[in-house]
C-alpha cells in the first residue's frame, strides 16, 4: 500500500493562462500530486496560473503548504497566481490559517482569468 | 479510564486512510448536533493531528498504529450530549507537551500550521505523554445550542469526567 495516490488534476491553457483543476480532497495523501502538477505548470513561466478549486471538497494544511510554496515560486517568476472556486469548507481553512489575504482569491474561473 | 469510548478505531499510519478517519469523525459530529461547516472543521483538526503523528511521530512510516476514540460530552441539566470529545493516541516518540505549539502565522511559509489549526478549531486541545510510550491528544469541541439541534439518543450519554483507557 502506497502512502499517497494520484489525484486527478485537469490542466488546460486559455489565453496564455495555465488552469489547473484538481478533483477531490487535497490532503497529505494527495498534495504531492498537486505539488507535482504546479511545478510542471510553472516550468514554462506562464503569465498567469489559475488553481481552480471548484471540484475540491476538502483541503488540509498540506494542501495549504503546497499552495504557499507555489505562490512563492510564482512571485519569483512574476507569474500571477490566482485561486478560484473555493467552497465554504475550503475557504475556512485559509481563514483559520490567516492565509486568505496572502493569495489572490476570486469566486470563479471567469474572474480568475480577468482579475 | 472510567468509561469505554463510544467508538474506538485503530488505523495504520498511512495517509491514504485519512479520508476514512475524517468521514467517521465528521459523521459522528453531525449526529451530535454540529452543522456541516463545524463538522468539516472538527474533521480538519483530527486530520491535522493524525498528519502530525504520521509526519513527526512516526517519521512517515506507514505501518504504525494510531487509535481514535470518540465520546459525546454531557453538559446540560438534561444530560443531552453537548459536544464531542476525541482522543488520539499513538506509540510514537514522546515529546514535551509544552512544546506542542503552532508557529507564528505572520511568518508565511509552507508547513507548521497543524497545531495552530487544531487549537483554533477546538475548544480544548491537550497533549500529554502516555504511560510507557507514545502521546495522547485530547480534543473537545462544544456544540452550539440551537433549540432544534439534532441530539443523539439518551442511551448514548457519557460523563464529562471520563478519560480514555489505556490499551
Amino acid at each position: 500500500m502506497h502512502d499517497s495516490d494520484a489525484m486527478p488534476i485537469n490542466s488546460e491553457t486559455r489565453d496564455g493562462a495555465v488552469i489547473l483543476s484538481p478533483v477531490g480532497d487535497v490532503d497529505m495523501a494527495h498534495s504531492p500530486s498537486l505539488r507535482s502538477a504546479l511545478r510542471s505548470a510553472q516550468e514554462g513561466k506562464p503569465p498567469r496560473l489559475v488553481v481552480n478549486l471548484t471540484d475540491v471538497r476538502y483541503m488540509d494544511s498540506s494542501g495549504l503548504a503546497t499552495l504557499v510554496e507555489s505562490m512563492r515560486s510564482a512571485k519569483n517568476a512574476r507569474t500571477s497566481m490566482v485561486l478560484c472556486g473555493m467552497n465554504p469548507k475550503v475557504k475556512a481553512i485559509f481563514e483559520i490559517a490567516r492565509l486568505d489575504q496572502f493569495f489572490t482569491v476570486v469566486d470563479d474561473l471567469d474572474q480568475a482569468l480577468t482579475v | 479510564m472510567s468509561e469505554r469510548p463510544h467508538i474506538r478505531v485503530e488505523l495504520m499510519s498511512n495517509p491514504v486512510y485519512l479520508s476514512g478517519a475524517r468521514e467517521l469523525v465528521s459523521s459522528v459530529a453531525r449526529r451530535l448536533g454540529f452543522d456541516d461547516l463545524d463538522c468539516s472543521k472538527i474533521a480538519l483538526a483530527v486530520d491535522e493531528a493524525l498528519c502530525n503523528v504520521i509526519r513527526h511521530g512516526y517519521n512517515r512510516k506507514t505501518d504504525r498504529p494510531i487509535w481514535i476514540a470518540l465520546w459525546p460530552v454531557d453538559e446540560d441539566a438534561d444530560g443531552n450530549p453537548d459536544g464531542i470529545r476525541i482522543v488520539i493516541e499513538d506509540e510514537a516518540k514522546q515529546v514535551d507537551p509544552d512544546k506542542m505549539k503552532g508557529r507564528e502565522l505572520a511568518d508565511v511559509r509552507p508547513g507548521g500550521l497543524g497545531v495552530h489549526i487544531i487549537r483554533e478549531v477546538m475548544d480544548e486541545a491537550r497533549y500529554e505523554r502516555r504511560e510507557g510510550d507514545g502521546m495522547r491528544l485530547t480534543l473537545i469541541k462544544r456544540a452550539p445550542k440551537p433549540a432544534d439541534a439534532p441530539r443523539i439518543a439518551p442511551g448514548a450519554r457519557s460523563t464529562r469526567s471520563a478519560t480514555p483507557s489505556r490499551r
